[in-house]
């Protein structure tokens, strides 16, 4: 199995610990990592906002990097989400189309490619709600989303449940979005930053030590709105969790 | 109408700063609602099936509306209807107007329509000497204040309990320190009343025109339509040309879904089938366009046109609830105007498709299945294209578009930005008119070394470049 990480342009500059934890928790599981070095970004910023011009030139160099591997996986959902559904703004040929099949989130990875979910040899004693991004919800379908009426699911639920000490909790509005958006936080700064105020508050009344999640770029978010409160609530990529750090 | 650009996020912006109530209130009773509608839509095992009917009915007919269009104003006039044509708002105005004085009707009682706000009638009629009155407490209660309706279903829903008692105070003699919701329905009630007695008219819309048959459906919970349409001697009902549906069975598929999705409740507490004059009085319909044959022929936006107005992308949608839906400026707002409205106007509702944090919840609830949060990006790639972003997104995506390009570009960024996080002072990176994103958030801080610094370091000893 040939694997390639992907390693977002914000968890490179602002989170090496997540990617570092990624890859030793691959590594740990068995699997031999390559890193291509001359990754930048997936191209989502600039396609989210329709910027189809300049979303290319990042969309190209992406697929360059990334052409045949058999599994490409980044710990970020709307990164690997832009990948799958959107990198189309350059043409599709057979190499786009294989690199934008083979993109998986570490959730999913974890989950559906290499049937993992007992991680009781991690432990983790806290009181703890999972957040799935939106792109990982609706776009992954990483877990159920409570908009749509049937069967329940949370693959990332799924890997913590077995952690030791780890206590889930949920909380009021599980799936609400918490505001990040990308360039919404900034071009919508005050229903963006009322979204993830209500969005701590939620955690706040739950008890909520560790907020959860397979996207740090939520958490970058949720976690400054809740430092501005002086709150103490903690925020982890699941990639920390299950390799125990770095944190 | 203006065409000057509105400006949403400003507008939301301040609909929350305006106090702690509105804003709070607001997301909270909207959110129930979508509380509400998961409960009873959770209760129907077919639920996600229903959805796919609906909207394949819907596509079916939108591929065929000329022949359903024709066919329902065939059968309308078969029942004695009188049926008109109106391309455009100004012809729809002008023939409403055209049949009220051929009937010298002075006073005029309507109850709710979405194509009759978009076609800005009321104005119109009150300009040219007709007393028209809203009749549902919603509509009644936008029309006292004198704005737009700010929601499909709830058109007041951004006002208080406290707003109300205020206005009908001032407006129709309440007891100002009464503000319980019985007493100031009530008091509505018994100033609505003999208006109706005295209407030499009603109007209406309609949810559903059915082509087999030449009648129309109105659903609504508080009556008022039915009211109307019993006391008057003319009954005029505006309908859009994509409220077809072939036939009378569908309803059994669409009823299930309308209100459900749009309060929660298993149906609305009226679903009239109006099906012809009643003797001795005349019944006219417009059959308008205004603007969605034009809309029929996008290949990226022609589907937006199944919407049944129910609403339920407006209660989920986190950002039109912290907004409020006059922020929107339009006569349709939240997902479902942001998709619409720009077809419009392109320049006047350019920023609406930035006023979304795209979590896709919109398309998930919608009972046919429109893709909404689609359709947004979609919109924004229109807008991006023909240079109508905003100037500061523009200027900084050209920038990260070069970024990106180059690995090595990248790297300096990285640096750079790094360089500038460590140096730069807390005064100005949480300056209150500079950032946007400092003033309520803590930033994330730069790491000493980059993940890929690590790597270098820790697994790869020659880097290759």
């Amino acid at each position: 199995m040939k694997v390639a990480l992907f390693i977002p342009c914000y968890i490179d500059a602002l989170y090496p610990k997540v990617g570092i934890a990624t890859l030793e928790l691959l590594e740990r599981l068995g699997v031999e990592v390559d890193y291509p070095l001359n990754q930048t970004c997936c191209g989502q910023p600039l396609g989210n906002e329709g910027d189809q011009k300049n979303a290319a030139a990042a969309e190209r160099l992406f697929v360059d990097n990334f052409k045949g591997y058999d599994y490409i996986v980044g710990p970020a959902g709307s990164c690997v989400k832009h990948v799958r559904h959107h990198l189309d703004a350059i043409e599709q040929t057979t190499d786009v189309q294989s690199v934008r099949k083979n993109t998986y989130e570490l959730v999913e990875f974890l989950h559906d490619i290499l049937k993992l979910r007992d991680f009781s040899n991690v432990t983790f004693s806290h009181r703890v709600a999972v957040h799935n991004s939106c792109s990982s919800i609706r776009g992954l379908q990483l877990a159920s989303c409570s908009e749509v009426m049937g069967p329940r699911w949370n693959k990332t639920e799924a890997l913590l449940e077995r952690v030791k000490g780890l206590e889930l909790v949920h909380i009021d509005r599980p799936d609400e979005c918490c505001g990040f958006g990308g360039t919404f936080a900034v071009t919508d700064e005050a229903v963006s930053a009322k979204m993830g105020l209500d969005k701590v508050r939620d955690y706040e009344r739950h008890g909520i030590e560790y907020v959860v999640s397979p996207d740090m770029s939520c958490l970058m978010h949720q976690e400054g709105v809740s430092k501005m409160q002086q709150m103490p609530i903690q925020f982890v990529h699941i990639a920390q969790v299950l390799n125990q750090g770095p944190f | 109408m203006s065409t000057t650009k509105v400006k949403v996020a400003e507008n939301a912006a301040k609909f929350i700063q305006q106090d702690d109530i509105h804003e709070k209130l607001h997301d909270q009773n909207l959110w129930n609602v979508r509380m509400r509608r998961d409960t009873v839509a959770s209760a129907i095992p077919e639920w996600e099936e229903l959805r796919t009917l609906a909207s394949r009915i819907k596509e079916h007919t939108l591929t065929h509306l000329d022949e359903y269009v024709l066919q329902f104003a065939d059968n309308a006039e078969k029942r004695g209807i009188k049926v008109h044509w109106a391309s455009t708002a100004e012809d729809h105005n002008r023939i409403v107007y055209e049949i009220l004085a051929s009937h010298q009707v002075k006073r005029l009682v309507k109850s709710k329509s979405m194509l009759q706000e978009e076609c800005h009638m009321a104005p119109y009629l009150e300009k040219r000497g007709i007393t028209l009155t809203e009749t549902d407490l919603g509509e009644r209660i936008q029309q006292l204040s004198g704005q737009d309706p700010s929601h499909i279903v709830m058109p007041a829903i951004h006002q208080t309990k406290e707003d109300i008692a205020k206005l009908f105070a001032e407006k129709i003699g309440t007891d100002p320190n009464k503000v319980d919701a019985n007493y100031l329905t009530e008091a509505m009630r018994n100033n609505a009343r003999p208006k109706f007695l005295e209407a030499e008219a009603t109007m209406t819309g309609a949810n559903f025109a059915i082509a087999e048959t030449g009648s129309f459906v109105v659903c609504t919970n508080e009556g008022n339509a039915d009211l109307g349409a019993a006391i008057a001697p003319l009954h005029i009902a505006s309908i859009g040309i994509e409220k077809m549906v072939p036939k009378v069975e569908d309803m059994g598929v669409f009823i299930r879904l309308l209100s459900r999705s749009a309060v929660g409740t298993a149906a609305t507490q009226y679903t009239s089938h109006f099906s012809g004059p009643r003797k001795g009085t005349e019944m006219h319909i417009i059959l308008t366009d205004h603007g969605r044959s034009h809309r029929l022929g996008l290949e990226d936006f022609w589907s937006s046109l199944k919407c049944i107005r129910c609403g339920a992308c407006m209660n989920t949608c986190p950002v039109y609830r912290r907004s409020g839906g006059l922020s929107y400026g339009a006569t349709y707002s939240g997902p479902i105007g942001i998709i619409l409205d720009p077809s419009y106007d392109e320049d006047k509702y350019s920023e609406l498709p930035f006023h979304s944090s795209l979590c896709g919840s919109c398309t998930e609830v919608c009972p046919v299945r429109i893709d909404i949060a689609e359709q947004i990006v979609k919109w924004r790639k229109v807008m991006s294209a023909k240079k109508k972003l905003p100037v500061g997104l523009r200027l900084a995506f050209g920038v990260t578009g070069t970024v990106f390009k180059y690995p090595w570009v990248f790297r300096t960024a990285e640096a750079a930005g790094k360089w500038a996080l460590k140096f730069a002072p807390d005064a100005l990176i949480y300056n209150k008119t500079l950032n946007a994103w400092g003033r309520q958030r803590k930033l994330p801080e730069f790491a000493d070394q980059t993940f890929r610094d690590w790597y270098l370091k820790n697994r790869n000893k020659e880097p290759k470049a």
